[in-house]
């Protein structure tokens, strides 16, 4: 099978679990709502500090509901001995690699988003100006981290101390993403444009490259039995 | 192998006392920071070393995947612990220097919370490797971590240049390192360099017989 039709099978299979269980996007739906909320008691009542740290609280929870959505997505395919399946499936495993994070993209941008309207909601921060410029960089980190995220959920998900280890293998990797995706947020966030710091912008390219590029050469070796 | 261990042993225990002579007795105190700078000729080649270590990691990484051969594997091995190891020593001497010149043992500068990251990066590695069973597939495993990781240690170099840091930039790069201070330091460079060669044949050799062994045993 050719790499970009069984990139686009992969994702339409995972697409449609999740449109016909719901169970992955209404939990992390959930978990974010409960995450802002937390975010409120931990911080206190004053609006302002919320506002200083808006960015970093957002990428916070971006990475604990991705971490959960990457870890989720090799868990489905445990389940009927599918990773045994996808082993061996006729052409390059890269395209399986390819249709993965291309699905995991699509969860955690999805929740992303969610997260980012509840916290305008409920810490009236008014995103809506900075809105055009925000989607391009949660998109832009969201690409890195689910590179590396879905490298290491297919490592992890062999392993019995899956939940410890994926978090404490990925977390440390992706903060040549993670960083310049925070700052960025945070540019845009008090209303600069995405090009007022170009290098920030630049190294969150590189960095999406090099994590992709990668991710796709040593996937196959992963997936090895 | 043995001869070889013992010759790079002597060679770096002799390389190391010269080292320290000429860089805590020889070398002049530091013109702005005085004698608190002697520690440098301890930190520098530690964190140069480290580097080194971990881009054996990445070469022996690939050469893993691509030959699929146990040496390979142990080489790479063998480089994250030594790496490990000479990152704690800068993460501990950058403390000490950090104390009398900065005031604080430890402060959220870029570089050393970057340095911190990459020595975080490969515990997970030796982590990942201490909890998969089979050889071949903590091999494989290992060898993503370890070339992803030198892409860390990248970003992590590069930190001082990109960010406001409290933390000098390097003068070996700049040159603006006076000859009387970069001769011991270059000494000091070279005597890390020999003792990680002879930690890393030692680990080497231990990795091999831990193989053999299990080999003997499985055999039986």
């Amino acid at each position: 099978m050719n790499f970009l039709a069984l990139a686009a099978e992969i994702l339409r299979k995972d697409l449609r679990i999740e449109a016909r269980s719901r169970e992955g996007l209404n939990t992390l739906l959930f978990f974010s709502a409960l995450l802002v909320f937390l975010f409120r008691f931990a911080l206190g009542p004053t609006e302002a500090q919320v506002r200083q740290g808006a960015p970093g609280l957002l990428w916070f929870a971006f990475i604990l509901t991705g971490l959960w959505g990457m870890a989720r997505a090799f868990q489905i395919e445990r389940e009927n001995d599918c990773l045994e399946a996808l082993r061996l499936v006729p052409g390059d495993l890269g395209g399986v690699y390819l249709g993965k994070v291309v699905g995991g993209c699509c969860v955690m941008v999805a929740t992303e988003l969610a997260i980012v309207v509840m916290f305008g909601l409920f810490f009236h921060l008014d995103l809506w100006p900075a809105g055009g410029r925000l989607v391009p960089v949660l998109i832009l980190g969201t690409v890195g981290f689910v590179a590396i995220g879905t490298l290491f959920a297919a490592i992890t998900a062999h392993l019995k101390a899956r939940e410890v280890l994926l978090p404490l293998l990925l977390l440390p990797l992706v903060i040549p993403v993670l960083l310049p995706a925070s700052r960025l947020t945070e540019l845009v966030l008090a209303g600069e444009s995405l090009g007022a710091e170009p290098h920030w912008l630049r190294l969150l390219l590189v960095f999406d490259l090099v994590f992709l590029v990668l991710g796709y050469l040593t996937f196959p070796f992963v997936m090895e039995d | 192998m043995d001869r070889l261990g013992v010759t790079l042993g002597l060679g770096a225990g002799a390389l190391v006392v010269a080292g320290l002579w000429m860089g805590l007795v020889q070398a002049p105190p530091d013109a702005v920071q005085g004698e608190v700078q002697r520690i440098m000729y301890l930190h520098v080649p530690s964190i140069l070393t480290a580097y080194l270590a971990f881009t054996v990691v990445l070469v022996s990484s690939i050469g893993y995947l691509v030959r699929g051969t146990r040496g390979w594997d142990r080489l790479a091995h063998a480089s994250a612990e030594v790496g490990v190891v000479f990152t704690a020593i800068t993460l501990f001497t950058g403390a000490i220097w950090g104390k009398p010149t900065w005031g604080v043992w430890w402060t959220w500068d870029a570089r050393l919370t970057g340095t911190a990251v990459l020595f975080m990066v490969y515990l997970g590695y030796l982590m990942l490797r201490s909890v998969v069973e089979d050889q071949d597939r903590a091999g494989r495993y290992a060898a993503v971590v370890g070339i992803l990781g030198f892409f860390d240690m990248i970003f992590t170099h590069m930190a001082v240049e990109w960010f406001r840091t409290l933390h000098q930039p390097s003068s070996l790069q700049r040159g603006t390192i006076d000859t009387a201070l970069k001769l011991p330091l270059n000494v000091n460079l070279l005597a890390f360099v020999v003792l990680y060669a002879y930690f890393l044949a030692r680990r080497l050799r231990l990795a091999a017989l831990d193989e053999a062994v299990e080999a003997r045993d499985l055999g039986e």
